[in-house]
C-alpha cells in the first residue's frame, strides 16, 4: 500500500514542480493570491459579484473588448449572473431578453433578397455584438493594439482572476528615471514587460512590470451598482475579474458539485472492492 | 497451506459463511453497475442538441409585416416556417370544406387560434418526403408541392397527391396583438 | 506456458459456437490464466493502462462526433464542445486529462517492468511491443495535443516537425511533405486529426500482441523466479480481476482530481488563446510527459546531434533486454542495480524539470557560477546535459557492467517458498505474507 501511495504522491509532484516559470526577460509585479468566492475545491460563483462584473464589462470593457463565445442566453444558464429557476430555459428568462433588447450595438445581417447589410436587434440566440466587425477594424480604433477577446482571456492568463485584478490596479505614472516611453501605452506594474532599454537609473533596480497599451479603465465609482456595493476601483476591478473567470468557465459550478459526488462514489466503490479483494484472497498465502 | 505444496489447485474451499461472502461481491457488482449507468448518461445526452440550438429553438416574430394574402418564410429550427395572412375569401373557403371528405380531418378552427384565424402558421415542409410547397398554388389556392404533386388549401390540409398528413401547426401563442412566438 | 484449455460448452447454443468461432473458450481461456499469486500493486498497472485506453477511445469518438478539424473552425469548435454540447466540458476534461494519466500508469508500468526484470528472456518481445505502444502513445499525444489549435498547439506542432529538417540534404523537402504546406498549416491539422483516430487503434492491437507475447512464457512476478507447479498460481479471474478492479478505482479517484478540481493543471495557459502564426509564445514547451525528451534535445547545441539524441534515448529503451546481462531478473535482489534505477527515476523526473525551464535560466536563483562553454554551470542547459549523460551512461554502460560485476542476493528457490519458510505463514487463511517487499 505504501508503494501505492508513494506511486500517487510521484505522480501527483511531477506535475506540480512544472510550474511554467517566469520569462527570464521580462519582469511583473508578482499575481498576488486572492480569496474569491469560487476559491477551492467547493468554491462556486457569486452571483450577486457577476451581475456587478457583467455591468462593468457593459459599461467600460466592452467599449474595445469582444467576449465572442458568451451569447446572451449564457447569462441566464446555471452558474450565470441572471439564472433564475423560474426560468429553466434561458431565452425566456426576462433579464436576458431585456439585456439582449437593449443592447447598444446591433446584429448586421444580409438582406436575402438585396444582398445589402442589414441591422437587427440581438435576440438571446446571439452572441454579445462585439464593438468592432472584425479585428482589424479593431486594431485602426485602437492604435495598432488589438484589445484582446475576453471570453477566454482569464483562462489564458498565468494567474487568472488574479492576474485581471492585478492589471487593472497596476497602473501607475511612468517612474521618474523611465527615459523615451513609447507613445500611446501606459506604465503598468504588473504587466509582463521588460523596462530595462528605457531605464536610466539604478540597473540592479529595474522597475517591474512594462508598458501596456490600454489606457487605465477604471476609477472609483465609474460604475455604480443598483445593490449599493462599493464601487471602489479595487471592487470594481474584482468584480469584473470575477465574471470574466466566469465567462472562461461557465461549467465550474457543475463540475465541482459533480466532483463532490463522484469522489463519494468512488471512495465507497473503492471500499466496496477492497472489502470484496480480501474476501477472494482470504484463503491464499500470498 | 500444506495442500498448496501437493499441487492441488490454489482456489479456497468454501468458507463456513458463504452467504456473507457473497453479498460483499453482489454489493460491489451492484456498485459498479450503478456506476456505469451513472456515466453513461453524459455519453448519450451529448448527442442532444446543443445549447447553441437550443437557443435557436423558439423565435418570436411580428406577424404585421405579412401584408393580407400574401405569406414570409422565417426560418425556424433550420426549417421553413410559413406565416401566411389570409384573406376572408381564402378563410371562408377552408372553413366551407371542414367535413368534405379529408386525408387527415381537420377542422380551419383548430389550426390557427381563436379570433385571429387570418394567421395561418405552419411549418413549411411537405409532409410527403420534405420538399418545401409553393405558395398560392394548386386547386385549392392552398400551396402545390412539387416534387411529387401534392395539394394544400387554404388551411394547409392535404388535399391530392401523396403526402399523409396536413402541414404541421408548430406549437406557438400569440404575446401580443401582432406579435407570436413560436416554439 | 501453453495451458490446456478447461472450457466446456454445456448448452447446444455453446457448442455450436465452440464448433465455429471459439470465442467463448478462448475469453474463458483468459480468466482462468494461471497468474502467479505474489504479484503486488504494481502489476495493476497493466489493467490501468487498458482502462485509460479504453476510456480515450470512447471520449474520443464522441469528441469526434463535434469537433471540426479546419483550420479556421477547430478552436471555436472546442469552445462549442466545451459550451454547448450537453457534457461536453465533462467529456472533454476527461479526454484531456486521461491523457496525462495514460502516461503516468505507463510510467510507472514501465519502471515496474526495468525493476522487475520482466524485459529479460523469455519475455524481450513482450518489452519490445510494450516500447512500441510507448512510441506510438507519444506520436498518439502529439498529434492529438495540435487538435485544439491553441497557441501551443500551433507551435508545438511547429517546432517538432521542424526537428525533421536537421536531417541532411533530404531534411527540409520531408517536413514540406509531413506538414503539407510551406508551414503548419490546415493541412497539418487535418491529416494530424486524422491520424489521431487511426493510432489508438493499432495501441489496440499492439496491446493484443502485448498480451499474447505475456501468455506465452506468463506473467513475471516480483521474485523474478518462474512459476514452477500450479499451486504457484491462482486463476485471474476473480484473483486479479477485482484486485486490478480495486486498483483501477483508486487510479480513478486521482483521476477525478484533475478532471473536477484542477482539469487545467497539467495543461498550458497559452492554449486558451487561438494559434496565431505571427506571434511566438514566450516558452514552447510540450505537455509534461515529453519533457524530458524535450530536455535532452535541447541539452546539445547542434540541432542535428540533438536530434540524434532524443532518437537514441527512445531506442536504449529497445536494446535493454540486450545490455541488461544480469542473470538475476528482480532488482529485489540486486541491491547495486536498484540504487543505479533510482538515481536513473530521479535523473528522468530532473530532466523533466528542466525540460520544462528555458536552458539559460539559473538552476539555484541569484547563485553566480562560471560558464563552461555557452552557458553558465548553474543553467537548465548544464544541469539537462549531465543527466542526460547519467540517462545514456545507464542503459549504455551501467546496465552491462552491472550484470558482470554485481553480486546479487540469494534468490528464493520459487515463489512459494518466500512464504512457506516463515512461520507465520504455516496457518490457513494468513493474510499477505510478510516477505521482504524489496
Amino acid at each position: 500500500m505504501l508503494r501505492k501511495l508513494l506511486a500517487l504522491a510521484v505522480a501527483l509532484a511531477l506535475p506540480a514542480s512544472l510550474a511554467a516559470p517566469a520569462s527570464a526577460a521580462t519582469t511583473q509585479k508578482p499575481v498576488p493570491n486572492l480569496q474569491w468566492s469560487f476559491s477551492g475545491p467547493f468554491g462556486m460563483y457569486d452571483q450577486a459579484q457577476l451581475q456587478r462584473g457583467f455591468k462593468v464589462y457593459t459599461e467600460v470593457c466592452s467599449q474595445c473588448h469582444a467576449i465572442q463565445y458568451i451569447h446572451f442566453h449564457n447569462l441566464g444558464d446555471p452558474g450565470g449572473p441572471f439564472w433564475s429557476p423560474k426560468y429553466p430555459n434561458p431565452n425566456d428568462n426576462p433579464y436576458v431578453k431585456s439585456i439582449a433588447d437593449s443592447w447598444p450595438r446591433q446584429v448586421t445581417e444580409i438582406n436575402s433578397d438585396t444582398g445589402d447589410p442589414t441591422h437587427r436587434k440581438p435576440t438571446s440566440a446571439d452572441v454579445l455584438v462585439p464593438p468592432f466587425p472584425n479585428d482589424a477594424a479593431a486594431k485602426a480604433s485602437n492604435g495598432g493594439a488589438l484589445p484582446p477577446d475576453m471570453s477566454l482571456l482569464v483562462a489564458a492568463r498565468e494567474g487568472g482572476p488574479n492576474y485581471v485584478y492585478n492589471i487593472l490596479t497596476s497602473f501607475a505614472p511612468t517612474p521618474a528615471g523611465i527615459v523615451g516611453a513609447p507613445p500611446g501605452k501606459y506604465y503598468n506594474e504588473a504587466f509582463p514587460g521588460d523596462l530595462s532599454a528605457y531605464w536610466k537609473g539604478d540597473p540592479n533596480h529595474v522597475p517591474l512590470g512594462g508598458f501596456i497599451s490600454m489606457p487605465p479603465p477604471l476609477t472609483d465609482c465609474k460604475v455604480t451598482f443598483d445593490d449599493g456595493s462599493s464601487c471602489k476601483l479595487a471592487d470594481e476591478a474584482r468584480d469584473v475579474a470575477a465574471f470574466l473567470q466566469w465567462a472562461s468557465d461557465p461549467k465550474m459550478d457543475q463540475r465541482k458539485q459533480m466532483g463532490v459526488a463522484v469522489f463519494i462514489y468512488l471512495l465507497i466503490f473503492s471500499g466496496l472492492l477492497y472489502v470484496s479483494y480480501r474476501q477472494i484472497w482470504k484463503d491464499v498465502a500470498h | 497451506m500444506a495442500d498448496s505444496v501437493a499441487g492441488a489447485s490454489a482456489v479456497p474451499h468454501d468458507t463456513p459463511d458463504p452467504g456473507r461472502r457473497n453479498f460483499i461481491h453482489i454489493a460491489a457488482i451492484t456498485a459498479a453497475a450503478g456506476g456505469v449507468a451513472a456515466i453513461a448518461w453524459p455519453f448519450i445526452d451529448q448527442w442532444n442538441p446543443a445549447a447553441d440550438t437550443m437557443a435557436l429553438a423558439s423565435i418570436e416574430y411580428d406577424v404585421s409585416k405579412v401584408p393580407l394574402g400574401q405569406q414570409v418564410t422565417v426560418l425556424y429550427r433550420k426549417q421553413p416556417l410559413f406565416v401566411r395572412h389570409r384573406t376572408p375569401k381564402e378563410i371562408a373557403e377552408a372553413v366551407a370544406d371542414d367535413h368534405a371528405d379529408l386525408r387527415d380531418p381537420a377542422t380551419d378552427a383548430s389550426r390557427v387560434k381563436p379570433g385571429k384565424a387570418e394567421w395561418l402558421i405552419l411549418i413549411g415542409v411537405c409532409t410527403h418526403l420534405g420538399c418545401t410547397p409553393l405558395f398560392g398554388q394548386g386547386e385549392w389556392g392552398g400551396w402545390f408541392c412539387p416534387c411529387h404533386g401534392s395539394q394544400y388549401d387554404t388551411s394547409g390540409r392535404i388535399r391530392k397527391g401523396p403526402a399523409p398528413k396536413n402541414l404541421v401547426v408548430p406549437d406557438y401563442s400569440f404575446t401580443g396583438a401582432t406579435t407570436i412566438k413560436v416554439g | 506456458m501453453h495451458e490446456i484449455s478447461h472450457y466446456e460448452p454445456k448448452t447446444a447454443f455453446e457448442r455450436w459456437l465452440d464448433a465455429r468461432l471459439p470465442i467463448a473458450r478462448f475469453g474463458k481461456d483468459l480468466l482462468d490464466y494461471p497468474t502467479p499469486k505474489n504479484l503486488n500493486y504494481w502489476w495493476t498497472f497493466g489493467g490501468i493502462l487498458a482502462f485509460c485506453l479504453a476510456t480515450q477511445i470512447v471520449t474520443g469518438i464522441v469528441l469526434a462526433m463535434h469537433y471540426d478539424p479546419s483550420g479556421g473552425g477547430a478552436f471555436d469548435s472546442i469552445q462549442h464542445i466545451m459550451r454547448d454540447v450537453n457534457y461536453g466540458w465533462l467529456i472533454r476534461y476527461i479526454h484531456a486529462n486521461g491523457a496525462s494519466m495514460f502516461f503516468v500508469a505507463v510510467y510507472i508500468h514501465i519502471f515496474r517492468g526495468i525493476y522487475y526484470g520482466s524485459y529479460k528472456a523469455p519475455r524481450e518481445l513482450l518489452w519490445l511491443i510494450g516500447a512500441a505502444i510507448y512510441l506510438v502513445m507519444m506520436a498518439t499525444a502529439f498529434f492529438g495535443y495540435v487538435l485544439p489549435w491553441g497557441q501551443m498547439s500551433f507551435w508545438g506542432a511547429k517546432v517538432i516537425t521542424s526537428i525533421f529538417g536537421a536531417i541532411p540534404a533530404i531534411g527540409p523537402p520531408i517536413v514540406t511533405w509531413l506538414v503539407g504546406s510551406f508551414t503548419v498549416d490546415a493541412p497539418t491539422l487535418n491529416r494530424f486529426f486524422s491520424l489521431h483516430y487511426l493510432l489508438p487503434f493499432v495501441i489496440a492491437g499492439l496491446v493484443a500482441l502485448h498480451i499474447w507475447a505475456l501468455h506465452v512464457p506468463g506473467n513475471s512476478n516480483p521474485t523474478g523466479v518462474n512459476v514452477k507447479e500450479k499451486s504457484d498460481t491462482v486463476p485471474f479471474h476473480p484473483y486479479y480481476t477485482v484486485k486490478d478492479g480495486f486498483a483501477v478505482s483508486l487510479f480513478m479517484l486521482m483521476f477525478a482530481v484533475f478532471v473536477f478540481f484542477m482539469p487545467e493543471a497539467l495543461g498550458h495557459v497559452d492554449n486558451n488563446i487561438a494559434a496565431n502564426p505571427l506571434a511566438t509564445p514566450a516558452h514552447i514547451v510540450p505537455e509534461w510527459y515529453l519533457l524530458p525528451y524535450y530536455a535532452i534535445l535541447r541539452a546539445i547545441p547542434d540541432k542535428l546531434s540533438g536530434v540524434i539524441a532524443l532518437g537514441g534515448a527512445i531506442a536504449c529503451l529497445f536494446a535493454l533486454p540486450w545490455l541488461d546481462r544480469s542473470r538475476v531478473r528482480s532488482m529485489r535482489y540486486r541491491p547495486q542495480a536498484r540504487l543505479y534505477f533510482f538515481i536513473f527515476i530521479v535523473v528522468c523526473l530532473i530532466l523533466g524539470y528542466c525540460g520544462a525551464h528555458e536552458p539559460d535560466q539559473q538552476v539555484i536563483p541569484g547563485l553566480a557560477a562560471f560558464n563552461i562553454g555557452d552557458s553558465s554551470i548553474n543553467s537548465m542547459a548544464w544541469l539537462s546535459r549531465v543527466c542526460a549523460v547519467y540517462y545514456f551512461a545507464w542503459f549504455l554502460l551501467i546496465n552491462p557492467l552491472l550484470g558482470l560485476r554485481e553480486t546479487p542476493l540469494p534468490v528464493p528457490e520459487s515463489i512459494s517458498s518466500p512464504v512457506l519458510s516463515h512461520p507465520a505463514a504455516a496457518p490457513a487463511g494468513a493474510a499477505a505474507a510478510p516477505e521482504k517487499k524489496g
